[in-house]
Formats: C-alpha cells, structure tokens, sequence
C-alpha cells in the first residue's frame, strides 16, 4: 500500500515539475526578449524605415508591412488551394471507383504528410531555384509567396479534412435526404459546420509564415526598403530580426524586433480562439 | 387493403457486395396509411426504407434487382433529387442543420429554388405548424436549432421534411432516440400527418407499431443472413391473429 501511495506522488511530483519546469523556461524566453525589447519600442521605432549599415539604425516599419503584405499574398494562393485539396480528399476522393484516381489519392495523402516534415529551408530552395531563378520573379513577395504557400498548403489541408472529418454524417445524410446535391451539401451545411477548424488552420499559416525566415532568406531577398509590388524584394520581421542580430551591432533593436513578433504571435493567437468562439455560437 | 397504392415494391432485392440483405421483396404502401416495417436488428428494416428514397446509393458496391416504384414509376430510372423531394425521410437521431430553426425549415425549399422571403415565411410557418411545433417556436425563429429540446428538434426535422411537399415521409426509428412524452408528441404527430401523406415507419418497437400504423410488414433474416418479407398486412390483424407463426413468435416477445 505505502509502496503504490509513494509510486503515486513521485509521478505526481514528476509530472507537476515537468509542467512546472516547461512554463519556466517559456516565460524565461518570452519575458527576456519582451522585457529587453520593449525597452527600445517607442513610436519612431514603428513608424520609420531601417536605415541599413552596420549600426542598425532606424525602426521597423517597412518590414512590418512587407510581413503584412506576404501573409496576406500566400493566404490568398495558399487557401483556396488547401481548403479545396482538403474538401476533395475527405468529400470526393473515396467516390472514385478507378484504380488510378484512387492510387492517385493515395499518393497526395502521402505527400501532405510528407510535406508537413519538410524543413523550411527546403521549400526555400526549392523556391529559389523554381520562382526566383527560372521563372524570373527574381526576389520578391511573389517568389516568397509562392514558396510560402508550398509550405502551409499541408497545414491548411490537413486542420480542413479534420475540420471536415468533425461534421457528423448526419448532417450531410439531411442534406442529401432533402434532395439537395453533393456540392450544395458542402456549401450549405458542411462547410459551414467547419469553418472554425478551417478559419484556425489559415490563422496558424498565418503565424507560420510571419515566424519563419530561412525559407524567406532565399526567396524574398532582405531589401529594407518598402516593398511597392508583387515584385519587389523586401524583409519580414523575423528576417529583420535575423539581419539585425547577424549583420549588425544592434542586437537591442534585433530584440526589439522580437518582442513586436511574439506580441503578434500572442494577438494572432487569441485571433484564433475568438474566431473560434465567435463562429462556434 | 384498400386505397391508392403510391408505392410499391416488386420482387426487390438489395445486396452489397456480394452480400445480399434483401430478398425479394414484394409489397404495396397504401396511400395515406401508416405503414410500419418492424424485424428484430439486422433484418434490413433499415435498408429497405433508405430503398424509398435511394439513400443506400451513397453506399459503395450496392446494387439492387427487382424495382421499387413510386406513382408508377421506378426510383432507380427518375432524377433523384426529384425522387427525394417527394420522398421526405426523419432520421434515427434528431439531426437538425447548425442553423437557425428558420433557416432549418426553410433548407428544402431554398435548394428547390425559392428565393421570395415572404413565400419562405409562409411555407416554414406552414410546415412548422404542421409539425406541430409552432407555439413553441414562433418567438424563437431565429434561434439555432441546437437549443430545441432533443423531441423539439425531431419536430423541427419533420417540418423540414413537410416544407418541400413530399407525398412520402420515410421515418426511421424516429422516436427511438426520445423520452416517452416525446414519443408520445412524434406518434401524435404522425397520425396527423396521415391525412396528407404517406408515412413508411421503421421501428423496433412493437408496441409503437401497434399504436400508431396501419398496415404492418415484417421482416426476418433467412439463413444467409438476407431479409425477407415474412408476413404483410392491416396491423390489427397481424397482431391478433398473425397468419405466420415465426411473426407470432416475434410479437409475443420469445425473440427478437
């Protein structure tokens, strides 16, 4: 008896460190760079252009609108294509009696899994070699979009199919019971039902995309000017970041930088739960 | 039996796959009656009512012989959102749309096309009345359906049913999910209901069977697991005086 009572509270004690020890080093990160950073945050540092050079000088704005400006343009490939993957592969795919579409199937399951794996970097040379190089969209939002979106197309395919896995049946039997046909049944009750779960996959790109940078090294290029078109060159936060901390003395405003990213990290985040919320009622 | 016959069944059988779930069947559903189709589980009471309505279609590998007609014409050769527009179903679990008790009645209708919001008005009034749920919701249209009781909600998916018109209503098992003051309102409901439709009710409930239909079919497995309609007729007959006696076993409880 006192053996198992013993048993019991070291795994208790075990886990509760664990937990304990996990949150620690999570408010050591996030409360070092936002402490450190926000030090240096004040309007200027928003509101003016990098002025590039070895000492860093000059603020953040135009990266935070070429962040803004590549999240937005991989969102507008990046979605339509997902969310239409996803619906086929849990709506379509299994109606197709043909041995080829269904081996074809199999391969694109494959390749989702696949491709939620690969590091960034990978689709960043890919990117480079494929959009930059041989299509010649050079350096630019374009090129980074479209590399970008090869790298959360899985992730908005695979929250669609469980989003769309989530409907019960018994809604689309309804529906169909009503006369009404498979799309109009997608349209009007199944996707409606989903839109939560598909609504959190395209903010998680979101996030994806504002956080990485290898990938955007080799494809956007690090201009700190403001980006004009879907062909110029330009530098996100987390690439400013990386510049900063690499290429000049300013490691302050590298962590300055920071700070604004996991705060928009943090909003991000709560975008989701109330989209969540708000959709779910 | 007497009365139009909307809807028959010739010598129809059911298999997927190889499997074969129902054997021959041959039977007629009187117009304005109550049919109900009881059998112990397994029995393809079940696949027999989604036949009605083409539902087993969404089934892969089924495929079927003999023919079901309705209003002389066969369920496999017509259109089928045509055919499921006069052949409404209720299903097992109250299954209403994530939408507002509105938006709920009014489904069928809009997918057959009408758009004019006074006409919606009317016919989701119409078909709510008539399912008799009326007073209980007119205050509440544009509530999600989700806060209707587990019977209001089985109302509502009837005067979903009701609101495109159908000729037929397919219920399967419709109350099995339900309390019994909510049974009692479904069977209530369903008689009144007879007046303008046809109802072809599945249960496993023989004292639901007896209450509320009036014609009855019953079905039983043979030994290769197929169904096969054993015994058909006025429901007070069969159950006072069953010609089969496999069908007396049955309503007298010593299986099933």
């Amino acid at each position: 008896m006192i053996i198992r009572k013993l048993k019991q509270n070291f795994a208790f004690t075990a886990m509760w460190l664990s937990c304990g020890f996990t949150v620690l080093i999570l408010l050591i990160v996030v409360g070092y760079v936002i402490i450190k950073g926000f030090a240096h945050i004040n309007m200027d540092f928003f509101l003016t252009p990098p002025r590039g050079g070895l000492s860093g000088e000059g603020g953040i704005s135009s990266t935070i609108i070429a962040t803004v400006y590549l999240v937005i343009t991989t969102l507008v490939f990046a979605t339509p294509l997902g969310v239409g993957a996803g619906i086929f592969l849990v709506e379509y795919a299994d109606n197709f009696r043909s041995r080829f579409v269904q081996k074809l199937v199999v391969i694109a399951r494959f390749g989702v899994e696949t491709l939620a794996g690969v590091p960034s970097i990978i689709f960043g040379l890919f990117g480079y070699a494929l959009f930059v190089t041989t299509l010649h969209f050079g350096f630019s939002i374009l090129s980074a979009a479209l590399a970008g979106t090869c790298l959360v197309i899985p992730v908005i395919i695979r929250t669609t199919e469980e989003a769309l896995k989530a409907v019960p049946d018994s809604y689309r039997e309804a529906s169909l019971a009503m006369g009404a046909g498979k799309w109009e049944t997608i349209w009007k009750v199944v996707l409606p039902s989903a839109i939560t779960g598909i609504s959190t996959g395209i903010v998680l790109s979101a996030g994806r995309i504002v956080s990485e940078t290898a990938i955007f090294y080799v494809t956007l290029g690090g201009s700190y000017r403001t980006p004009t078109s879907l062909m110029s060159s330009g530098r996100t936060m987390a690439l400013h970041v990386y510049y900063l901390a690499m290429e000049t003395r300013a490691f302050d405003k590298a962590l300055a930088t920071g700070a604004v990213l996991i705060v928009l990290i943090i909003i991000l985040n709560l975008v989701i739960n109330t989209v969540s919320r708000w959709l779910s009622t | 039996m007497t009365g139009k016959k909307v809807m028959k069944t010739i010598n129809y059988s059911l298999f997927y796959g190889d499997f074969k779930a129902l054997n021959s069947i041959t039977m007629d559903i009187p117009v304005n009656r109550i049919t109900a189709i009881i059998g112990p589980s397994g029995c393809g009471k079940s696949s027999l009512i989604r036949s009605f309505n083409r539902m087993n279609d969404l089934i892969g590998n089924m495929r079927t012989d003999g023919s079901i007609l309705i209003d002389g014409k066969d369920v496999y050769s017509q259109d089928v959102v045509e055919l499921r527009r006069k052949v409404g179903m209720v299903f097992q679990r109250p299954n209403p749309f994530p939408k507002s008790i509105f938006d709920n009645a009014a489904y069928g209708p809009r997918i057959h096309g009408i758009r004019d919001k006074s006409e919606l008005a009317a016919i989701v009034e119409h078909s709510i009345r008539d399912a008799a749920l009326w007073d209980e919701v007119k205050d509440d249209l544009g509530k999600s359906a989700f806060t209707l009781s587990g019977g209001q909600q089985q109302r509502l998916c009837i005067a979903r049913a009701l609101a495109v018109e159908p000729e037929v209503i397919l219920m399967d098992e419709p109350a099995s999910a339900l309390d019994p003051v909510a049974t009692l309102k479904i069977e209530e409901l369903m008689e009144k209901l007879k007046s303008k439709y046809t109802i072809v009710v599945v249960t496993h409930n023989m004292q639901q069977a007896a209450r509320v239909s009036d014609f009855t079919a019953f079905l039983l497995t043979d030994l290769e697991r197929s169904g096969n309609l054993i015994e058909f007729g006025p429901t007070r007959e069969m159950f006072t005086n069953p010609v089969d006696s496999r069908t007396e076993d049955y309503i007298s409880g010593r299986f099933g």
